[in-house]
């Protein structure tokens, strides 16, 4: 009985070795290539037919002039820091108010009937008009009323009017939340004699925050555009001074520098929000696979 | 080690108690003692009443009628603040009820702290000699999404242990179980029962019910209409409608010896 003979054995493996890793290779890299190949192709067609396009001239340098957009820049982005500085206070503010209404809102039996209207009236109503309309309301409005003692600063009605409607939605996010805590951790909790406000702080806010932070920060990208509502104010914030330069030059290029600074702080926290969303997903998946 | 035994003895009342959830009546009528350290427990159909039973003990349902007393406390009157009742009396639920945000450790300080006002470090030293105690002293630290059913059911019994209560109640905390996770959980309160920790346990577990109830109750449509010692209710039932229950439960082959043998 003679062994088989090596060289076909040894070539067949080798082949199959190959076969295989080519398999491999092609699994990993080959829809990168394929993405990366269409999409050069396709950035390749643009950049070949936009200067093509009518009117390409004019929108260069109406929008897109190299000059302007560096003459715009640093007014821009000194007044941008006014619009940074909103966004974090009234962020701030919008919280823990979102959070007390919330909370109101979710308050059991007859006794605290009139907080839970109060709660849900706050909601529709914030919720319901135009946040521009609430803004020239209370920025011109209030003002003008001359009462002593209110701060007559448009700036601070502003900030007054984002933070209002703000809170009418963050804490419908917060109450979803909340609702979306099962009865049965309360239970649990108020079994070990625990009250109601102890339950709800120790046991189902901090559950229902952290099931909220996703929408939440949606939220607050809304509230990081939103804050160049005030410049109908004539606060000088970054779209203010934006328009500004345009009314000096007659060339848009510096609403486009404005849009960009939004930009750089939206999309980055876009992206965070989708990462999250999709972590938070694939957590309660594996988690549905261990229950 | 501590061992968590009720040393004082609180016998619990419950008079002529009715509960209805908005039409339907769940209870009619329900009177029972438990005395100290007596082990009770209820039998009967899924919707009988026995967790609804349970929960209206707690204070954590209304009732609608009648008194539940604790000792010489009636705890139904509406002066009486639940959080004050609730502390004296633990319930362990069918679905474990951890709360997932929290360590192990912090599951059973909770109550502990935040409603008896204990210290931090004597609530901690109190749940580590409890987890010491039966054998869960390694998952401390862990998340109960960490832990299998019978260790999270085991944790949230010790969750209620860690109260020091009068009575524990027990609301069919083996249903949710695997079979083979049953046994730890019964080992678990063959142990309590051996130390006299006064329990009322709704269970389906008939081998369970036989080898440690001092007194077994077979619930019906809201009544207790049978009960008696374990040997008994369960070998010579008096009334059809038990005979019926059990002749089912014995037809479905849960009438082993606990499962613990199986």
């Amino acid at each position: 009985m003679a062994d088989p003979a090596p060289p076909p054995d040894l070539g067949s493996r080798r082949s199959r070795i190959l076969a295989g890793a080519g398999g491999r290779w092609t699994a990993a890299i080959g829809p990168s290539l394929i993405a990366l190949a269409s999409t050069a192709v396709v950035v390749g067609l643009l950049v070949w037919l936009i200067p093509k396009s009518k009117g390409y001239e004019e929108v260069k340098t109406n929008f897109f002039d190299r000059a302007q957009f560096d003459d715009s820049l640093p007014a821009i982005a000194e007044a941008f820091k006014t619009n940074i500085k909103m966004f974090l206070v009234i962020e701030a503010i919008v919280l823990v108010a979102a959070l007390v209404i919330a909370v109101m809102r979710s308050l059991p039996g007859p006794v605290f009937f009139p907080l839970r209207v109060m709660a849900i009236i706050y909601a529709d109503l914030f919720r319901g008009i135009p946040t521009i309309l609430l803004v020239l309301l209370l920025g011109f409005g209030v003002p003008a009323l001359q009462i002593e003692g209110l701060p007559t600063s448009e700036l601070f009605w502003g900030g007054a009017s984002l933070v209002l409607v703000y809170t009418a939605y963050v804490s419908e996010v917060y109450r979803a939340g909340i609702d979306s805590v099962h009865p049965s951790q309360d239970a649990a909790a108020r079994s070990l004699g625990l009250g109601r406000m102890q339950s709800m702080r120790h046991v189902v806010l901090p559950q229902a925050v952290r099931r909220v932070i996703p929408p939440l920060l949606n939220d607050f990208i809304g509230l990081q555009k939103d804050t160049a509502l005030v410049f109908q104010l004539g606060v000088v914030e970054a779209l203010n001074q934006a328009s500004i330069d345009v009314a000096a030059t007659f060339n848009y290029t510096p609403y486009v520098v404005t849009a960009v600074f939004f930009l750089a702080i939206t999309i980055p926290m876009t992206r965070f929000t989708d990462w999250l969303m999709t972590r938070d997903r694939r957590r309660r998946m594996a988690g549905g696979l261990v229950a | 080690m501590t061992m968590p035994v009720a040393d004082t003895g609180t016998r619990l009342g419950i008079e002529g108690v009715h509960k209805a959830f908005g039409r339907k009546p769940v209870l009619r009528g329900i009177d029972l003692t438990v005395e100290p350290h007596e082990v009770v427990c209820l039998i009967g159909a899924s919707g009988s009443g026995k967790s609804t039973l349970l929960r209206c003990v707690n204070l954590l349902e209304p009732i609608d009628a009648g008194r539940i007393t604790l000792g010489d406390l009636d705890i139904t009157a509406r002066r009486v603040k639940a959080n004050h009742v609730r502390k004296r009396i633990g319930i362990v639920f069918q679905a474990y009820n951890l709360f997932p945000h929290m360590s192990v450790l912090r599951n059973i300080t909770l109550g502990p702290v935040k409603s008896l006002g204990r210290s931090r470090a004597e609530a901690r030293d109190e749940a580590m000699d409890l987890l010491d105690r039966f054998g869960l002293a390694d998952r401390a630290r862990d998340y109960p999404d960490r832990l299998s059913g019978g260790q999270q059911q085991r944790v949230a019994i010790l969750r209620a242990l860690a109260m020091r209560p009068e009575i524990l109640l027990l609301d069919e905390i083996t249903s949710a179980l695997d079979p083979e996770l049953v046994a730890d959980v019964l080992t678990m309160i063959r142990d309590l029962a051996a130390t006299g920790m006064t329990m009322v346990i709704a269970t389906h577990e008939m081998g369970f019910a036989r080898d440690i109830a001092s007194r077994v109750c077979f619930l019906d449509a809201g009544r207790i209409l049978e009960e008696g010692l374990p040997e008994q209710i369960f070998t010579a039932p008096t009334q059809e409608r038990t005979q019926q229950f059990l002749q089912r439960v014995v037809e479905a082959g849960r009438m082993g010896g606990g499962r613990s043998g199986a």
